[in-house]
């Protein structure tokens, strides 16, 4: 339950850390930042990283932003920095209400929005809100920026598009119009753990009808993704406890778990049926 | 083995000294500082024995450097109690209401509620319940330390009004 040995660096200034990381990045280089994933992955000696490059002596990276319509999150904002005073409009209620189901108390206090994003674990929940939201990252080397959008980004279990030289420089979410209606429902076995399957669903709203929805399944398959077939069954219609039903229902039939735990399937049908259910304000079980 | 020199003040007094870069701030602080009363058992973030506050929050001592902990302020259950002759009032109502069993779990749960209680002084049960959950009573004492809670939580209210 030890790490194995590694070199430390702890970089004063962020050139100076992509300098590190485009030089170690070749030697199996990584980014240490909140470290929730990544140091007991090294405890169990399942991560052997020969050189930590430590972000968070660098001044400036835990920078939460609204402007131009975009929420900023800087590569050291923690998840307990979530909050809803933080974030303007549903967009800061419903990071606030993900946060909570993050990991425990003394977990979010360290552990970061971006290092998440990076790990990719697909039953993240900050995964899941990038994905469906359409997010994008910010991905900063030597070479330069570039902004990867979240369905290009996320590529497989724990596997993204970043190269080994990029840190994860931002994660930048669309803030949502006064209005936009969402539900979000995760299931899990205990507080705090990881999601069985966890599902993020928004509408936006125009005459009692739906105009637009978004729908994102996490925990599933091997990245958390939008569901279109879904999406399209509610788009210019009114909401109805069986329409939604029948989207869930869609939905479930659309899916390809990684494992054929018999329960996931209705765990997911369930969760996307409840977090409909939140975001169009009716009552379902 | 790489080591670096780090200071820090740990419980209001500073220290210094040689730290493997891969060891942990909970080895360091049993260790190194010889403060044994943050307890280490899974050693990869799930149990919550080792949680300790850094710079007031707080923190899995396993999943912290002892490195990162340089320059920065840490509590551990030692530094909890305002004076030696007298209990913070989460321990106080930990031995009042039969909190602790074994005690193995007992560092943890009270570093984590103490800033829990902070965030939130006035906690309904069932929030209690959510903020410990990561943390483990292999006793399975917790009804027990949700009551301790509830009353320290009442207490602290008391003594800020």
């Amino acid at each position: 339950m030890k790490p194995p040995p590694f070199h430390y660096h702890a970089p004063r200034t962020e050139a100076e850390a992509l300098a590190l990381l485009a030089e170690l990045a070749p030697e199996e280089g990584r980014i240490l930042a909140g470290g929730q994933s990544l140091v007991p992955a090294m405890a169990l000696r399942v991560a052997r990283p020969s050189h930590l490059i430590d972000i968070n002596g660098l001044p400036g990276l835990d920078r939460l932003e609204v402007g131009d319509g975009q929420l900023r999150v800087g590569p050291l904002v923690r998840h307990a920095m979530i909050r809803r005073e933080s974030v303007p409009g549903p967009l800061g209620a419903l990071l606030d209400k993900v946060r909570g189901h993050i990991a425990h108390l003394p977990i979010r206090t360290r552990g970061t929005v971006c290092g998440s994003l990076a790990n990719a674990d697909p039953a993240s929940e900050w995964c899941l809100v990038a994905a469906t939201l359409g997010g994008a990252m910010l991905a900063r080397s030597m070479r330069g920026d570039r902004m990867i959008a979240a369905e290009d980004f996320f590529q497989g279990f724990m596997t993204t598009a970043l190269e080994p030289d990029e840190l994860l420089a931002g994660l930048h979410l669309p803030v949502l119009p006064e209005g936009t209606r969402w539900g979000f429902h995760e299931f899990s076995r205990r507080a705090g753990d990881y999601a069985q399957a966890a599902s993020l669903a928004v509408l936006e709203m125009r005459a009692g009808t739906i105009a637009a929805a978004r729908i994102g399944i996490g925990a599933v398959e091997d990245r958390p993704r939008r569901l279109p077939e879904a999406e399209a069954l509610l788009t210019n219609r009114a909401p109805t406890a069986d329409l939604l039903r029948q989207a869930a229902a869609e939905a479930r039939a659309t899916l390809l778990p990684t494992d054929d735990d018999p329960t996931r399937p209705a765990l997911a049908e369930t969760v996307i049926r409840r977090a409909l259910a939140d975001a169009a304000g009716i009552e379902l079980p | 083995m790489s080591t670096r020199r780090i200071a820090l003040t740990v419980n209001g007094t500073r220290h210094e000294a040689e730290a493997p870069v891969r060891q942990h701030l909970g080895d360091f602080l049993r260790g190194t500082l010889g403060l044994t009363g943050t307890h280490l058992g899974c050693e990869h973030g799930v149990c919550g024995a080792c949680t300790v506050l850094l710079d007031g929050r707080a923190i899995r001592a396993c999943l912290v450097l002892a490195v990162q902990a340089e320059d920065r302020a840490v509590t551990t259950v030692e530094g909890l109690a305002p004076s030696p002759e007298a209990l913070h009032p989460l321990q106080a109502a930990f031995c009042a209401n039969h909190g602790l069993q074994c005690g193995f779990c007992t560092p943890g749960m009270l570093t984590t509620l103490e800033e829990f209680l902070r965030d939130c002084p006035d906690p309904t049960e069932e929030e209690v319940r959510v903020a410990i959950s990561g943390n483990l009573c292999r006793c399975t004492g917790y009804d027990s330390i949700v009551a301790a809670t509830m009353e320290a939580a009442r207490a602290m209210r008391e003594a800020a009004a």
